[in-house]
């Protein structure tokens, strides 16, 4: 008898193991499947997809790469970043610091709502309610920031720039910035708060004090996986962005593009040359979205043991 | 002279700012505010809210720093930004509701949900979603059927077994893969699927793509579910002589099941609403197919972006209304889930 308990154990260990390796399977697929599909529009493009900035794979002589949108890639999530973090660590700071307890966890709640809402949904609303209403705004550093290169806008028109997909991707980013630094400053002891008190402080210094010191790391590692859902973000920037193929900084004139956001408007009209060119250019943003990623996860783990609850 | 200083007035209260003080402070502000409108070319709701916040900060601040002195103007003045972040965080979540359920509103109808596109020209003023929503749910349903098993199984791997290297992987890779682009997902089944396997658009290639999306969420979910499960349990019955697997299927399961509830239907609600992959797998079409093993379907945001994407009045009105569905779909399960959390006596 006690063999077959035995034998129903392993069997079952045995089927647990297979459904872990599922995931490590998949991860090596995806390599694996988007290399294998994207040699093709290698071979026709060579090392000239990583300077190439224009985007015509099907057309005669082809002639695309993914300088630009890497570029247009980087440049929306960093500037989604910069609007983000202030928003997000303050509004976790309060919520853990300030309000109280029930008020604060309600709070917390309704931000964390903001990942329910699908992307679509905010491109659409990005389109026809932000838009318009950033235009003064845009108009405003336009006219009086003109001397910083970032905001000087020499087209004079407004519109689906890089600033207004910056902005959906900020608020797109917020709630995973805003719970993962939540919970980091959860997991400071109620006494280290006590004693920064006691000795007088108010409350901003015990905050300085007693709080960010020991939340640095987590807070950083949430901000990096900010970065990896704004790097990879795609019908929300495909709805609000101009879809022009070039490298400038003026954030705050029309165009700009994304890889991912890319691939989304290109496929449907894409030859074979073109989807495999597509697949070869979301090869380079797997693999970015990948180093971010594992490497927000490992500052995660190292800095704190936080419950990973809030990283879904 | 030693006895002047004794009994000089020392008054060991500092001066403070009470809340009277604030109120006068900020109708002044608002007043002044007020009259920069009338006087100077600003205009505008949103335009005075920002200009009267700033003006107010900075008078609050100048005041408490001239009576409370440095540290307690330093104090107020963190303390007010950290408020006023907490109102821009929530502000847009109240925006996008409002703004779609007010202009989904007037676009919904029975017969939005009731038709499909099929022959509906692009100047017409008809059409629904029938057959998206129809898609949208066998695809969410495939996706379900292969993640959930899947997602419970490693989870109760790395819970219940998992010791060493090779659960630390799963773990660390469950993780990094919650953080995937969504259209990198799209893109493998279509490398994979599609193409790979010559199996052509459908909405079983939709629904592989979002298991993909959806089972590291189920791992994570149902981890944190296992792991509140008390140890007494588990010993308790180990002790009766049960072996370990049926201790797992009989006890702990059951003990965790409300969590588990949980933690799947947030991983359905956040897939449902993913539009990207869909793209690239289910394609898209104008019909009613109720197949999804065989051509390209439509799903419920493929809808709304494939309208979204047009010139026309009529078009949009239909991505509004396709947007209040989905957003209503997707925000009742999150709400739902949450709601069924507060019953679990499990969770602390």
């Amino acid at each position: 008898m006690s063999r077959d308990v035995r034998l129903g154990d392993r069997i079952f260990r045995r089927v647990t193991e297979a459904a872990g390796l599922v995931v490590l399977v998949t991860i090596a697929a995806i390599a694996v499947f988007l290399v294998a599909k994207a040699v093709p529009a290698f071979r026709v493009s060579g090392w000239g997809f990583f300077s190439e900035k224009q985007w015509f794979p099907d057309a005669t002589p082809t002639k695309f790469g993914v300088a630009a949108l890497a570029f247009g890639t980087v440049l929306a999530a960093v500037l989604a970043l910069v609007i983000v973090i202030p928003v997000a660590v303050g509004a976790a700071l309060a919520v853990t610091e300030l309000a109280p307890k029930r008020l604060g966890t309600w709070l917390g709640h309704l931000i964390d709502l903001l990942a329910a809402v699908p992307s679509v949904v905010f491109g659409l609303w990005g389109i026809f309610f932000l838009i318009p209403r950033m235009k003064g705004l845009e108009m405003w550093l336009a006219r009086y920031l003109d001397f910083i290169p970032l905001f000087s806008n020499p087209s004079h028109t407004f519109g689906k720039s890089v600033f207004a997909a910056a902005v959906v991707l900020a608020i797109m980013t917020l709630p995973i910035v805003a719970a993962i630094a939540r919970e980091v400053f959860r997991q400071v002891p109620q006494g280290n708060r006590e004693a920064a008190l006691a000795l007088g402080a108010t409350r901003w210094e015990m905050i300085r004090m007693a709080v960010l010191p020991p939340s640095k790391g987590g807070v950083v590692g949430g901000i990096m996986l900010g970065l990896g859902r704004a790097l990879g973000e795609t019908i929300a920037v495909a709805l609000v962005l101009g879809a022009t193929y070039g490298i400038t900084f003026h954030v705050l004139q029309p165009g700009g593009n994304t890889i991912a956001a890319n691939i989304a408007l290109k496929f449907g009209e894409a030859g074979a040359t073109g989807r495999s060119a597509l697949i070869a250019s979301g090869l380079v943003l797997f693999a970015i979205t990948l180093a971010v990623n594992m490497a927000a996860r490992t500052i995660v783990y190292r800095s704190t043991r936080v419950s990973r609850e809030a990283a879904v | 002279m030693s006895v002047a200083t004794l009994t000089a007035p020392v008054s060991l209260r500092r001066p403070t700012l009470g809340r009277g003080h604030l109120l006068l402070l900020a109708a002044a502000t608002f007043l002044v505010t007020l009259g920069l409108f009338a006087v100077t070319p600003l205009n505008g709701v949103a335009d005075f809210i920002v200009v009267f916040g700033v003006a107010y900060v900075s008078v609050q601040t100048a005041a408490s720093y001239a009576i409370e002195g440095g540290r307690v103007a330093r104090n107020r003045l963190a303390l007010t930004l950290l408020v006023g972040a907490v109102v821009l965080a929530v502000l847009p979540l109240l925006a996008v509701l409002v703004y779609t359920i007010g202009r989904g509103g007037k676009a919904i109808s029975g017969s939005f949900l009731s038709q499909t596109m099929r022959g509906v020209g692009p100047l017409d003023n008809s059409g629904g979603a029938y057959h998206s929503i129809i898609g949208t749910v066998e695809q969410v349903g495939l996706a379900s059927a292969i993640s959930i098993p899947i997602g419970l199984l490693a989870a109760i791997y790395v819970v219940e077994y998992g010791r060493g290297r090779f659960a630390f992987w799963v773990r660390f890779f469950v993780d990094v893969m919650t953080g995937l682009p969504s259209i990198v997902a799209g893109l493998f089944v279509y490398a994979f699927l599609v193409i790979g396997l010559h199996q052509g658009f459908s909405g079983f290639a939709a629904g592989m793509a979002l298991s993909v999306l959806m089972l590291p969420v189920v791992v994570r979910a149902s981890e944190e579910m296992l792991k509140l499960v008390p140890n007494e349990l588990r010993e308790a019955s180990y002790g009766l002589g049960i072996p370990r697997w049926r201790t797992i299927v009989s006890v702990v399961l059951p003990a965790a099941s409300s969590g588990l509830t949980t933690g799947v239907m947030l991983a359905i609600a956040r897939v449902t609403g993913e539009t990207a992959p869909l793209l690239l797998t289910a394609f898209g079409f104008d019909s009613l197919r109720s197949n999804p093993f065989h051509g390209p379907q439509s799903a419920l945001p493929l809808y709304v972006f494939q309208q979204a994407g047009s010139a026309f009045d009529v078009a949009v009105n239909r991505a509004w209304a396709g947007a209040l569905t989905l957003i209503a779909i997707v925000l009742l399960l999150t709400v739902a889930a949450r709601l069924l959390t507060r019953r679990n006596r499990l969770a602390t």
